[in-house]
């Protein structure tokens, strides 16, 4: 039966792709069939499955839906720069149908309600799963616990002040302790306020040239050990969020050895950029953590490879162009990343032989939804059709414009990437499609 | 043509020979301080604005000096009296300024990289006056304008630039265009003063004020900023003056010629004693002459001036 993209049907086949899940991707070609939202079948070879309407892909990869840990979604509070609704939309353009967002929201989402909220119009817009992150402590100050209990129970799947740090080593041991009861993570943004001071960039040559105030390596790697330090004592799950520095990376790496519980993610601009590109002046380099030296990126994205660090999140984090148009040292921290994630991984990582397609997939969708025990990520027999097509050799111009993200400031305007999304689909429902229509031939 | 480009950003985007060209045509500006008409008539008709979003004194009062020897059209606006109290961009005041038709905007901002912005958003031509501890051009011309009037050929001298070097734009702009020119560049101060990699800028580093003045043929003191001993930067004024301030006990471990400069304003009796700063060897206030000099010429020439052109109205 012919495939209609306006009228995708309950029951239906996607022919002729390349299987891509558990690490690896599937040599030969292969179907994937879907029924009333869930994978009915994933198979090798022609379809079994006949009498229903096909896409025959071409023999673009066929891939679990993409998972992030981390994103802004800006909403509550700060809808000028992204909502639920047009942040969701950025996460199915670029291949994601789960999104775990951060909760430095206006207010912060510090109680039950606000977790309902965010998963609400998560529901609401449709197009990915939105797992909200609380807040460690009230109103993100850093100093008393919120009702996790309570929070867990109405849908936060962790715990983070990110944005700022958890100055008190105190609060932080609590909350691990007593998110363990609860079986969620911690997430820790691992910054020493005092050592980063004013910083506005990766403290070294560039900004020594610049005359910018520099973040050293040290208050991220120094913060990163007293969390490990207080996984290890609690037992809990630490969560370490975007990782830039050859220090933490060895930090996690030896705790993972240990047998610490500590798992920890790196951002697609953290695992290619380093802080030379700041000699612009152009803000859309400007980040938390900052973009660091080229060892610094090698040592990151290696970490990947080995696992040691468990998977790319975007950090997502979108700005009006209005606040991103200041100085650099007025503008701020923040790029978005949903949109161009994979294509990130594919063009500096893939093609340049540092990571398997296969484990790269891996790293956006089966292992970020294990460790923070997402019901998603999968794409097995019974599970819900979570899942998105890529063409891995498709060539594109990263235009901010043509972003779908509210936001436009990006890192990689006007790079050449390679790698596409084509189309994304949650529970069998279509919720992007690749507007040049390529897949209709 | 001796600078083609529209802005003066930095000393670090500038060749030898530019730098070079351009004390050249102060040289010639500083000819005519001497007469008893200080003006000349080649900026007439054109405006200049100066933009000061940072408290400045004497390096607004030197640009307005040398765009009034020019006999350019002059407004002043600083932040005290600007729409940018109100939240207006950086972006909105310049564009606003530039739509009033101006020829030139002279800023100075706290921000690094600001001047660089501006240039970016405006077809007027941008003279940086001062963004942050980035650059400040116009200070390390007249520092290499007064430099060269001593000494000559700067290739093969030692200059010593004492103090706060990672917040300095003065070392910054100092460093650049004295590396370009050929002379061995030392930086001076605690550790706590001192940015990463610094090296790789072509400087030595001491931190032995006494091993740092040895054998230099130039003294450049930088001020210290005092609000940074708040912030644990350095632990007194006392013991700064003790262990970089440059005293009488200082000078005499200099070379006999060896000079001093400060871009000013002192701090007397912290980076530098009041016996010195009024001493024989220091050269402060022809620093601030060539200032005007240095600018007039800066002007000029973003302006298109042509130095050729420049014989008949200075000799």
């Amino acid at each position: 039966m012919d495939w209609n993209w306006r009228s995708i049907p309950a029951e239906y086949v996607i022919a002729n792709v390349r299987v891509c899940r558990g690490g690896k991707l599937a040599k030969r070609r292969g179907f994937l069939h879907v029924k009333k939202g869930k994978v009915e079948t994933v198979g090798v070879g022609e379809p079994t499955a006949e009498g229903f309407p096909t896409l025959d892909a071409g023999g673009w990869v066929c891939a679990p839906g993409l998972v992030d840990l981390h994103a802004h979604f800006r909403e509550p509070g700060q809808e000028e720069k992204e909502t639920i609704a047009t942040g969701s939309r950025a996460a199915a353009a670029g291949g994601f149908t789960a999104v775990v967002t951060m909760p430095n929201t206006q207010p912060a989402i510090d109680n039950a309600g606000l977790v309902r909220y965010v998963i609400d119009r998560g529901l609401e817009a449709g197009l990915c799963r939105v797992f909200p992150t609380g807040a460690i402590s009230t109103g993100r100050t850093g100093e008393t616990l919120c009702e996790y209990g309570e929070m867990v129970a109405a849908g936060a799947v962790g715990f983070t002040d990110d944005g700022s740090p958890v100055a008190h080593g105190g609060l932080m041991r609590n909350a691990l302790e007593y998110a363990s009861m609860l079986g969620v993570p911690i997430v820790s943004h691992a910054e020493d306020r005092t050592l980063a001071g004013a910083g506005v960039m990766h403290e070294g040559y560039w900004a020594t040239r610049l005359g910018l105030e520099g973040i050293p390596r040290a208050a991220e790697d120094a913060c990163t050990y007293r969390d490990i330090e207080l996984a290890r004592a609690t037992g809990a799950h630490l969560h370490v969020a975007h990782v830039s520095t050859r220090g933490s990376v060895e930090l996690i790496r030896r705790a993972k050895a240990e047998g610490v519980r500590v798992t920890a993610e790196a951002t697609p601009h953290h695992l290619t950029l380093d802080h030379s590109l700041c000699r612009s002046w152009s803000t859309m380099f400007k980040m938390n953590p900052p973009l660091r030296e080229p060892d610094d990126v090698a040592a990151v994205a290696q970490a990947l490879a080995e696992g040691v660090i468990d998977c790319v999140s975007t950090d997502h984090a979108p700005h009006t162009a209005t606040e991103k148009e200041l100085q650099f040292d007025q503008a701020p921290f923040g790029v978005v990343g949903l949109e161009t994630a994979l294509a990130v991984g594919i063009t500096h990582l893939v093609r340049e032989g540092r990571l398997d397609l296969g484990v790269l997939v891996q790293r956006m969708s089966e292992r970020p939804a294990e460790i923070f025990h997402l019901p998603c990520g999968r794409l097995e027999e019974g599970n819900d059709a979570d899942f998105m097509l890529f063409d891995p050799d498709e060539i594109w111009s990263v235009d901010p414009a043509a972003l779908q993200s509210k936001s436009k400031n990006t890192a990689f305007a006007g790079q050449t990437l390679t790698g596409r999304v084509k189309a994304t689909f949650l529970r069998g429902r279509l919720t992007w499609r690749d507007a040049d229509g390529s897949l209709e031939k | 043509m001796i600078l083609k480009r529209k802005d003066l950003l930095g000393l670090e985007e500038l060749a030898a020979e530019e730098i070079l060209g351009i004390l050249d045509v102060a040289e010639q500006f500083r000819n005519i301080f001497d007469r008893p008409v200080r003006k000349v008539p080649i900026m007439r008709g054109r405006t200049v604005v100066n933009l000061f979003f940072e408290p400045s004194t004497r390096t607004r009062i030197s640009f307005e000096l040398a765009e009034k020897r020019l006999s350019a059209d002059i407004v002043n606006f600083s932040a005290s009296t600007s729409s940018l109290k109100k939240g207006e961009t950086l972006r909105d005041t310049a564009e606003n300024i530039e739509a009033m038709k101006v020829d030139m905007i002279i800023m100075r901002h706290g921000s690094p990289g600001s001047a660089a912005y501006l240039a970016r958003v405006l077809k007027s031509s941008v003279i940086n006056a001062g963004d942050g501890a980035h650059e400040h051009p116009t200070q390390g011309l007249l520092d290499m304008m007064t430099m060269r009037q001593r000494l000559g050929n700067l290739a093969g001298r030692n200059v010593t630039i004492i103090g706060d070097i990672a917040h300095s734009r003065v070392a910054r702009s100092n460093i650049w265009g004295l590396t370009k020119l050929g002379a061995q560049v030392t930086v001076c101060g605690p550790p706590t003063m001192m940015p990463p990699d610094v090296r790789r800028l072509g400087v030595r580093v001491e931190y032995d004020l006494r091993r740092a003045v040895d054998g230099a043929d130039v003294l450049n003191i930088l001020r210290v900023q005092l609000e940074r001993q708040a912030r644990s930067v350095f632990p007194s004024n006392r013991e700064y003056h003790r262990m970089f301030g440059v005293t009488e006990e200082v000078v005499r471990l200099l070379k006999p010629e060896c000079f001093i400069m400060h871009p000013g304003p002192m701090n007397r009796d912290v980076e530098i004693s009041s016996e010195v700063a009024d001493g024989p060897r220091q050269v402060i206030l022809e620093q601030v002459t060539n200032g005007v000099a240095v600018r007039m010429a800066i002007i000029y020439l973003l302006s298109g001036g042509d130095p050729g052109s420049l014989r008949g109205e200075t000799d």
